[in-house]
């Protein structure tokens, strides 16, 4: 019989975030790298979420509020990155992130 | 009373905020104000002189500054600390400044009337008062180093005081820079014996050297350091040239320097750590062998000069050259003694001056400095008696007139004191300008008091310089038989009133008489055990000695007479004889070059090749090690610059890297523990 264990959560949580950190800083898309962005804040929810249901705490439910928190905050992220995506793309026709390198010396 | 002793520098402080802050507005006030505080001085050291005089002795002392224990000192821990000390010694000296300072402030107020720097004058002039008490009463080296540097810098700012002539401002910083030379060389001694003994106290140094805790060596070789301080300020033989030019100032403050205040610290300094000196025979010949040569040598220039204040100085040089000579041959007594004489008569003598300055000042409108100038003067006796005769009593006293002057008491000690010891060499120098003193005093007061007015002629002495001497003689005789319509400058010359100085200049002078001839009685040998050097040292002075004091007497009045027979009756003419000794001559004149061989080697080599070489060092290593540092930030920031590409994800990559860092070092802290 299979048994789900702490582990196996921890393993979600670890291959999600390392997708979603290889994609953040390796696509050229600037919408692309907002997606892996929320990769890795789902890799992270998934952990605490995995940590909350079973690691003995005062405070059981600490991860899960947590986790709902961030997936608050990073909806608010989403929406403040897309603008700004949808304002650089009105001023430069383009959203691939090499070509924003105006802060270069 | 004793024990408030330190209350005497105190007024004169007092005046000099006052001045300073509140009375500067009110020009009269401020004199007033600054003889106020010199007067409470002299009232209160009075009653502290009896007390001394009565047997009393008082020191007190406060920890100023805790030390740590010096290293393999042993002992007590050192510490420095602030205190007053009276004594027989200060007791002399708090007399003397007080008075002579009163004297001379009082003076001042006639002199300086009418100067635009009225009230600056007299608070100076009260901080000079304050710094030379607090220098005798101190009792330790410190306190008497802070100031002794007060003096070193009121003497800078009253010689300076007509700062806007170029020769004043000069003359002001040759004075601050020569005497700090000396000082340079003190405050290394000082630094130096507080190594060896952990304290500056005189009294406990005293006692170590009682003991016997130093060596012949190092005793020597403070002593020396410390005499280097000394012949700065008391202006000895290689640092002499300052005195000549200090003349520069108000001629009170002359008479204040080369009294009581700025040069006699010298002697006073040498006489404060004479057990140092004792227990150093070394330095105690170099005392006596640079007194000696500054005796004959300031002497011999006071010959030939021409300013009525210069012969004075040149005569001060050369008095001090003998307490140092007697300070030398171990008669600290003596030195003392005629300091103390000699503070009285030689204010007085540069009090006189000024009065016959201010008499002839109309003659600087033809042409500045003419009022000093000992050609231009002569017949003043019917025009200024008080004048006249009281520079006489003090021209007797400095040339050691026999018997009823004070300056041949002390003078004949000094030279006992020489003759005693066996210093033959040093006793026959001294004898010889002795004889010296008293021509070159009496030539200056027959050229300004005697014969015809020459301060109504026109100019003379024109082109010769080297030759002044002799132009002297001729502007005598020939000049005033001259028809005087021809010489342009004889309008100018018509309207010169001489008159007699007010009351407030001639009283001073009077008052100076008295001290000028009786102070000597109090150490002559009619005193007996009672006197000076009993009281000074506890012992008996040097027993009389009649052939030394027969040719001292030969001596002061040989010189006169040959005054009198040259410049007085004139049957001897001086052009003849400084033609006779022609190359002597120039050399004397001009002051065996010294000046000139500073000037030229000293400070052309010596002190502009130093700055060069700075400068150099400044361009090359200080410039360089600052540009040097803008490069090396500009180029670092060149290569730098490289990691800010701009984009994002190089950022994104880095901030992964610190957090693989961070994490394992976390992992690698959990392992090792």
């Amino acid at each position: 019989m299979f048994a789900l264990t702490l582990n196996h959560f921890l393993l979600l949580g670890a291959l999600l975030f390392s997708i979603g950190l290889f994609g953040a800083l390796s696509r050229r898309n600037a919408v692309a790298i907002l997606m892996s962005i929320e990769l890795m804040f789902n890799g992270v929810n998934v952990t605490l979420v995995g940590l909350s249901r079973y690691v003995a705490s005062a405070n059981p439910l600490l991860g899960q509020i947590f986790a709902i928190f961030i997936i608050t905050v990073a909806a608010a992220e989403a929406a403040v990155g897309l603008a700004i995506i949808i304002a650089i793309y009105r001023d430069r026709k383009t959203i691939e992130v090499p070509d924003f390198d105006l802060m270069k010396w | 009373m004793i024990e408030y002793a330190w209350l005497i520098p105190v007024f004169p402080f007092a005046a000099f905020v006052l001045i300073s802050f509140v009375f500067r507005p009110w020009k009269q006030f401020s004199g007033y104000v600054a003889v106020a505080g010199i007067l409470a001085s002299f009232l209160l050291a009075v009653p502290v002189f009896q007390q001394v005089l009565g047997g009393a002795h008082f020191e007190k002392a406060l920890t100023w500054l805790p030390l740590a224990a010096l290293p393999g000192g042993g002992g007590e821990a050192p510490a420095l600390q602030v205190g007053f000390l009276v004594d027989p010694l200060t007791a002399i000296m708090l007399i003397v400044v007080t008075a002579v300072s009163f004297v001379v402030i009082l003076y001042s107020q006639g002199y300086m009337h009418g100067d635009p720097g009225y009230s600056r004058y007299f608070a100076f002039i009260s901080l000079f008062c304050v710094s030379m008490l607090g220098l005798v009463l101190a009792n330790n080296l410190l306190v008497l180093y802070m100031f002794w540097e007060g003096v070193g810098l009121c003497s800078y700012l009253l010689i300076g005081f007509w700062y806007q002539k170029p020769s004043a401002a000069a003359a002001a910083k040759k004075a601050f820079i020569v005497t700090r030379l000396g000082d340079f060389g003190f405050l290394i001694g000082i630094l130096l014996l507080f190594s060896r003994a952990g304290t500056l106290d005189f009294t406990k140094i005293e006692g170590m050297i009682a003991h016997g805790q130093f060596d012949a060596g190092f005793m020597s070789l403070v002593g020396i350091l410390i005499f280097c301080g000394a012949v700065g300020k008391s202006a000895q033989f290689p640092l002499h040239v300052w005195l000549p030019d200090a003349m520069e100032g108000p001629t009170p403050v002359s008479a204040l320097i080369h009294a009581a205040t700025m040069v006699a610290a010298g002697v006073y300094l040498v006489a404060r750590t004479f057990p140092i000196f004792e227990a150093g025979p070394t330095a105690l010949t170099v005392v006596m062998v640079i007194g000696t040569i500054t005796v004959i040598l300031a002497a011999s220039m006071a010959l030939v000069s021409n300013d009525i204040k210069r012969v004075m100085a040149f005569s001060t040089v050369s008095q001090l050259g003998y307490m140092m000579l007697a300070l030398g041959v171990g008669a600290q007594g003596a030195a003392m003694f005629h300091l103390f004489n000699h503070a009285f008569f030689k204010a007085l003598l540069f009090l006189t001056a000024g009065s016959v300055i201010h008499a002839l000042h109309q003659l600087d409108e033809i042409e500045p400095g003419r009022s000093q100038d000992l050609r231009y003067m002569g017949g003043l006796f019917k025009h200024m008696k008080i004048t006249a005769i009281t520079m006489l009593i003090a021209a007797l006293s400095l040339s050691g007139f026999p018997l009823i002057t004070s300056g041949f008491w002390s003078k004949d000690e000094i030279l006992a004191a020489a003759f005693a010891k066996g210093e033959y060499l040093v006793w026959a120098i001294g004898l010889f300008t002795a004889f010296l003193t008293a021509f070159y005093m009496f030539r200056a007061w027959f050229l300004a008091f005697w014969g015809e007015p020459r301060w109504d002629a026109g100019r003379v002495g024109d082109g010769e310089s080297g030759r002044i001497g002799a132009s002297e003689l001729r502007t005598q005789n020939s000049e005033p038989a001259r028809s005087p319509v021809h010489t342009p400058q004889r309008s100018h010359g018509h309207g010169i009133h001489v008159h007699e100085s007010p009351w407030v200049m001639t009283i001073p002078l009077m008052a100076l008489a008295v001290p000028s001839i009786l102070s000597g009685f109090w150490g002559s040998p009619l005193a007996g055990s009672g006197g000076f050097v009993g009281f000074l040292e506890g012992s008996e002075a040097e027993p009389l000695n009649l052939t030394v004091m027969g040719l001292s007497i030969v001596a002061a009045l040989g010189g006169i007479y040959l005054a009198w027979l040259m410049y007085g009756a004139k049957t001897l003419s001086p052009q003849k004889i400084s033609a006779a000794f022609g190359p002597m001559y120039n050399i004397l004149y001009h002051k065996y070059w010294f000046d000139e061989l500073y000037n030229g080697v000293i400070v052309q080599y010596g002190v502009l090749g130093t700055a060069a070489l700075m400068k150099l060092f400044d361009t090359i290593v200080i410039d360089g090690a600052v540009n040097g540092v803008g490069k090396v930030t500009r180029s670092a920031g060149a290569v730098l610059r490289q990691v800010q590409t701009g984009r994002l994800q190089n950022y994104g990559w880095a901030m992964y890297a610190g957090a693989v860092v961070i994490a394992l070092a976390a992992i690698a802290g959990q392992f090792g523990r």
